[in-house]
């Protein structure tokens, strides 16, 4: 098990807190909670040690253009691959945007 | 079930624990308490280097069901295999109890567990034994008020500790595709050898403690389709039928007696059990 910590620049404060996905085999749960405007904080725990640099790489492809709302996201892996945890931070945001976010 | 019907129906099954909870409640009365952004971690799993969750797999949900105050508790059956640790398990004893309380006070609130589970968190041993019995005696407390409900949709089942919560229930709704027993079919094929029990025979796992088998031994109150509607319907009837004059769990005794009678020379066939639980429980 290994912990990450990333920070990028963000856009305003996202809507609402939220969480999606569940801590099963090759899945993750990403929580998202409103930041401050500007900055993004990702922290990571994962089952899989020694991918910083895949993780580093990914989270800059999808925070790196730096318009998505801040927020504080927490990361609970258990061997996702990258789609997967593309996908589920992407839901995420989705999910904060349109409901306000639950629960 | 048709492949029309199939194609048209709301799985339960494939719903998570948050969405079972959802779907269960009225709609818009959902509302989730020692949600996972209040953090709750197991404390234990992290020392072990394994990934925590931050509902430690259990949804605590209050809401209303048919208009009445309802807890629904729903275990994640995808994190840990379900497992019951310190505190998913406090979660879980923690909202029965605070719906004994409001009991007392005159404010009928009724419980419903959804069931995905394989007992304890061997992880965390003795902590989430403690917390199964803890779930235990809140069940038997409130039953007194109102009756707990349990479900077991699958695909994990019920087993374990939490078996016996289940068997505690005022009532157990299952689908075919839910197992329910004290031992899992891997454990007792382990203590007791392949002769006694294959683990990889599905259809006999399925054909003694699937949810056919244990709603006509007894062991369940009704099979529905993984449906969701059919699900809540059935929650919804067995909550309307009020605490039941007779708990199963009141029964041990003609229970009891049926196994008694099992013959243990030869493996038992799915209609062997049914028949003996026939003869000694109708």
């Amino acid at each position: 098990m290994e912990r990450l910590e990333y920070e990028f620049a963000a856009g305003q404060s996202a809507l609402g807190r939220t969480v999606s996905g569940v801590v099963s085999s090759g899945d993750l749960e990403v929580l998202l909670e409103p930041a401050t405007a500007g900055r993004t904080k990702v922290s990571v725990q994962t089952s899989v040690d020694g991918y910083g640099a895949t993780w580093k790489a990914l989270l800059e492809r999808v925070f790196g253009a730096g318009d998505l709302p801040a927020a504080r996201i927490e990361i609970n892996d258990n061997g996702a691959t990258p789609g997967v945890v593309r996908m589920r931070i992407e839901q995420a945001y989705e999910q904060a945007a349109n409901n306000g976010g639950t629960p | 079930m048709n492949i029309e019907n199939l194609l048209k129906r709301d799985s339960f099954i494939e719903r998570g624990a948050r969405s079972r909870a959802q779907a269960l409640l009225d709609p818009g009365t959902f509302r989730e308490l020692a949600g996972p952004f209040a953090r709750l971690h197991s404390p234990w799993l992290a020392m072990q280097h394994l990934v925590t969750q931050a509902d430690d797999g259990v949804v605590v949900a209050k809401g209303k069901l048919a208009g009445l105050p309802t807890v629904v508790l729903a275990i994640e059956g995808a994190f840990q295999g379900g497992s019951m640790g310190e505190i998913g398990a406090a979660k879980i004893a923690g909202a029965l109890e605070l719906a004994l309380r409001d009991n007392e006070r005159g404010i009928p609130t009724q419980a419903a567990i959804v069931f995905e589970t394989g007992g304890v968190r061997l992880q965390e041993a003795n902590l989430g034994l403690a917390g199964i019995a803890e779930i235990q005696s809140a069940i038997v407390a409130l039953r007194r008020h109102r009756p707990v409900i349990g479900i077991s949709a699958g695909t994990v089942g019920c087993y374990g500790g939490m078996s016996i919560a289940a068997g505690l229930c005022s009532y157990f709704v299952m689908t075919r595709e839910a197992r329910l027993g004290l031992n899992g079919p891997q454990v007792i094929e382990q203590e007791a050898g392949v002769a006694e029990f294959d683990a990889r025979q599905r259809a006999l796992i399925w054909g003694l403690t699937g949810g056919e088998q244990r709603t006509a031994t007894h062991l369940a109150d009704a099979c529905v389709d993984d449906d969701t509607a059919a699900v809540r319907a059935s929650v919804i009837d067995f909550f309307a039928r009020g605490v039941p004059a007779v708990h199963r769990s009141d029964r041990a005794a003609d229970f009891l007696a049926c196994l008694e009678r099992v013959d243990t020379d030869r493996q038992a066939t799915a209609q062997d059990v049914r028949e003996l639980y026939a003869k000694g429980l109708e």
